[in-house]
């Protein structure tokens, strides 16, 4: 049954007001946001660059999705919660306090996950089936709640994901065992090439969670304090035994879906430009700055900071190391099968100068 | 590592000579799984149990049955209808500390889960380069010989075997499913445990807990030197009858039961073969792609020279599994291995 496009109007929610409001918020948690987001801004500039210079072999861009990924991520406790990530999740990362060149060897395809310690950090490895982590939230929500540690799991996962079974099979999951996790969408309106009404039935993503006795709740996915707040109040939901919460933040993919991608081929200019007119850092920087929150310098001074940072993760990513190859047989197992083992020392000796 | 180290013959000896605890308890194969299942939530409290219908139902075979009685609705507990969200689940908790001993009720129901264990499971380790171990057991009910519904009697061995990161054993007997249920529980890596659900009821003796010989490790269950049966869960029962028959003959046939799917005993299989320079290789899955040929090329591969026939295949067809009154024709019957052992006497 052909499906009617619908027009950039209809697509587009024209409710939603472009001032954020900040009230309440710690000015230094806002502080913290902004810089992250910048820095994220940048870092994700500097990895298409990388992409473009053949350092990285292909690189998804989170560009205009900066205020729904640090917005949630500052929402986090870093000592107790953890983090399921798909592999747009570069600004989550940032704000969580990960090691970004580690996290960046992942892109530069120099190991799938990455070269940081995702238990440690708190942080799954990046991952491209992207329903498949859902329920790992859910599961280490779990053992969270079995064990009584105080700490919540957020899963991250787009529009596209939403559609996946395991996203389903873990709320459900959530639902029923009231497991302490944050089902954190964040709707870019495009699944690759498809857009939001030929991906979602029902009206929303969030509407899903009525179904699986939880609440729903959609938030202006650029308005980081808004996103801040509403993941703030599904991890305090979590932590006090409320059970699980799904939050979808409506943002905007404003690069292609990776740099192998054309969105040309699939949208049109015009629903780019109106995203980009309510770009989440502008719409921060603009807050605070007539909030009188921060002084006249602060702009340039977070910039310069910012690009400092970006620079030496990009020299660290750019120079880290291929991994040996005998890697590929030393991870596969703890206790490696006596075939394993055959094959590496047959490699090692065919690798031999 | 290695499969023929002297531990591992003397185990086999002694179960063949009773050297085993004089008074071993006689158990069926469910019920020596489900006391394999307490002793592992007993010494180990991360371990946790769970699946569709294990906790106050004990599961369907009542494999579980008294688990969550015992250890209460943490440990042991039903999940919602959802194969895939299961294996997720598992993997969340072993990334939270928990050491999940999952149930996926029925072979066929594995094949929901296919992406959590193949994508998640069997690639966590690797991914995270080894800083998020997935000691899972994934227990499945598995091959034919129920006369139960499609979906209900496949032999997945073949599937899981080929992915990087996981184990895979069968039990052919209550003592083998013990021991083999507790050593893949205390593993570090993930393990499908391939349960044959047609042995379940079958009785024997199971030995107190003790040391098992090491992963990868086949059993020789019936000593010959005409040539070597090489099999795994029922199919081995399957191999011991048409031994005792051919025995009636003169013909006296090596039963060598697998036990380990991966990795395979291929010093084991190698050190039958010298023994019997003839293989035959049985199994209840389709043919084509099947382990036994997995079992054939390591077979060539390790004793070229010590055979004196090419090795055979006995197995399912390659059809679906069929409905009651055809399981009995698509199953290796044991008119099909004499046949087989047959040809590699004649060759």
């Amino acid at each position: 049954m052909p499906v009617p496009d619908r027009t950039v109007a209809e697509v587009l929610d024209p409710a939603v007001p472009d001032p954020i409001d900040l009230g309440g918020l710690p000015t230094d948690l806002l502080v913290d946001c902004y810089r992250h987001m910048l820095t994220a801004r940048l870092l994700d500039a500097e990895a298409v660059a990388l992409q473009r210079q053949g350092v990285f072999p292909a690189y998804v861009s989170l560009l205009g999705q900066e205020a729904a990924q640090v917005g949630s991520a500052a929402a986090l406790d870093r000592g107790t919660d953890f983090v399921f990530p798909t592999y747009r999740e570069m600004a989550v990362a940032l704000a969580f306090g990960v090691d970004m060149v580690g996290y960046l060897a992942s892109h530069r395809a120099l190991w799938h996950g990455g070269y940081y310690d995702p238990v440690r950090s708190r942080f799954g490895a990046v991952n491209a089936v992207v329903g498949g982590p859902v329920p790992h939230a859910v599961g280490w929500a779990l053992g969270e709640r079995l064990r009584g540690g105080p700490g919540c799991a957020i899963a991250y996962f787009g529009d596209g994901a939403s559609s996946e079974g395991d996203v389903h099979e873990a709320m459900n999951m959530a639902g029923v065992f009231r497991t302490p996790v944050v089902f954190f969408c964040q709707n870019n309106q495009w699944a690759l090439s498809v857009p939001n009404h030929r991906q979602i039935a029902g009206g929303s993503v969030a509407a899903r969670a009525a179904g699986y006795g939880m609440p729903g709740v959609v938030v202006d996915g650029n308005d980081v304090a808004a996103v801040y707040r509403a993941t703030r109040e599904a991890l305090d939901r979590a932590r006090s035994g409320g059970g699980p919460t799904l939050v979808e933040a409506r943002t905007y993919r404003l690069a292609p879906h990776s740099t192998s991608d054309d969105a040309g081929r699939y949208r049109d200019a015009e629903e780019e430009r109106y995203w980009r007119g309510r770009d989440p850092l502008p719409r921060l920087a603009h807050a605070l700055r007539s909030a009188g929150l921060v002084g006249p310098d602060f702009f340039e001074a977070a910039e310069r900071d910012a690009r400092g940072r970006v620079t030496r993760i990009r020299e660290g990513v750019a120079s880290a190391p291929e991994p040996p190859g005998t890697d590929m047989f030393d991870h596969v197992f703890r206790e490696p099968t006596p075939e394993l083992l055959r094959q590496r020392a047959a490699w090692c000796e065919e690798e031999r100068p | 590592m290695t499969t023929s180290a002297p531990a591992a013959r003397g185990e086999r000896d002694g179960r063949a000579d009773g050297a085993a605890p004089a008074r071993p308890a006689v158990l069926t194969m469910q019920q020596a799984i489900n006391r394999a299942l307490a002793e592992a939530l007993a010494e180990d409290p991360r371990t946790l149990v769970f699946g569709e219908d294990v906790g106050r139902l004990g599961g369907v075979f009542r494999v579980t049955d008294g688990l969550q009685r015992r250890f209460g609705e943490d440990r042991v507990f039903d999940t919602p209808l959802a194969e895939s969200g299961i294996v997720g689940l598992a993997v969340g908790l072993a990334m939270n500390g928990w050491r999940p001993v999952p149930e996926l009720q029925f072979d066929g129901f594995a094949y929901p889960a296919v992406d959590q264990i193949v994508n998640q499971v069997a690639r966590m380790h690797y991914r995270t380069r080894g800083a998020a171990p997935m000691p899972v057991t994934l227990r499945v009910p598995s091959f034919g010989g129920i006369r139960a519904p499609e979906h209900h009697g496949e032999s997945l061995e073949a599937l899981f075997a080929h992915v990087p990161g996981l184990k895979v054993c069968a039990p052919s007997s209550p003592a083998e499913a013990h021991q083999l249920l507790l050593q893949s529980v205390r593993a570090d890596d993930p393990v499908v445990y391939l349960e044959p659900k047609a042995r379940y009821w079958e009785r024997g003796p199971v030995p107190d807990d003790g040391p098992a010989p090491p992963v990868g490790t086949s059993r020789v269950v019936r000593p010959g030197r005409h040539a070597t049966l090489v099999a795994w869960g029922a199919m081995v029962h399957r191999c011991l009858q048409v031994a005792r028959l051919a025995a009636e003959d003169g013909v006296e046939l090596e039963v060598v039961d697998l036990r380990w799917l991966k990795p395979i005993d291929a010093d084991g299989l190698a050190a039958s073969v010298a023994r019997t320079r003839r293989a035959v290789v049985v199994h209840e899955a389709p043919l084509t792609a099947g382990l036994g040929a997995e079992v054939a090329a390591l077979v060539q591969e390790r004793a070229f020279r010590s055979l004196a026939a090419p090795v055979q295949r006995v197995t399912g067809f390659d059809v679906p599994y069929p409905a009651g009154p055809l399981e009995p024709k698509y199953l290796p019957t044991v008119d099909r291995v004499l046949l087989a052992v047959q040809r590699v006497l004649e060759f």
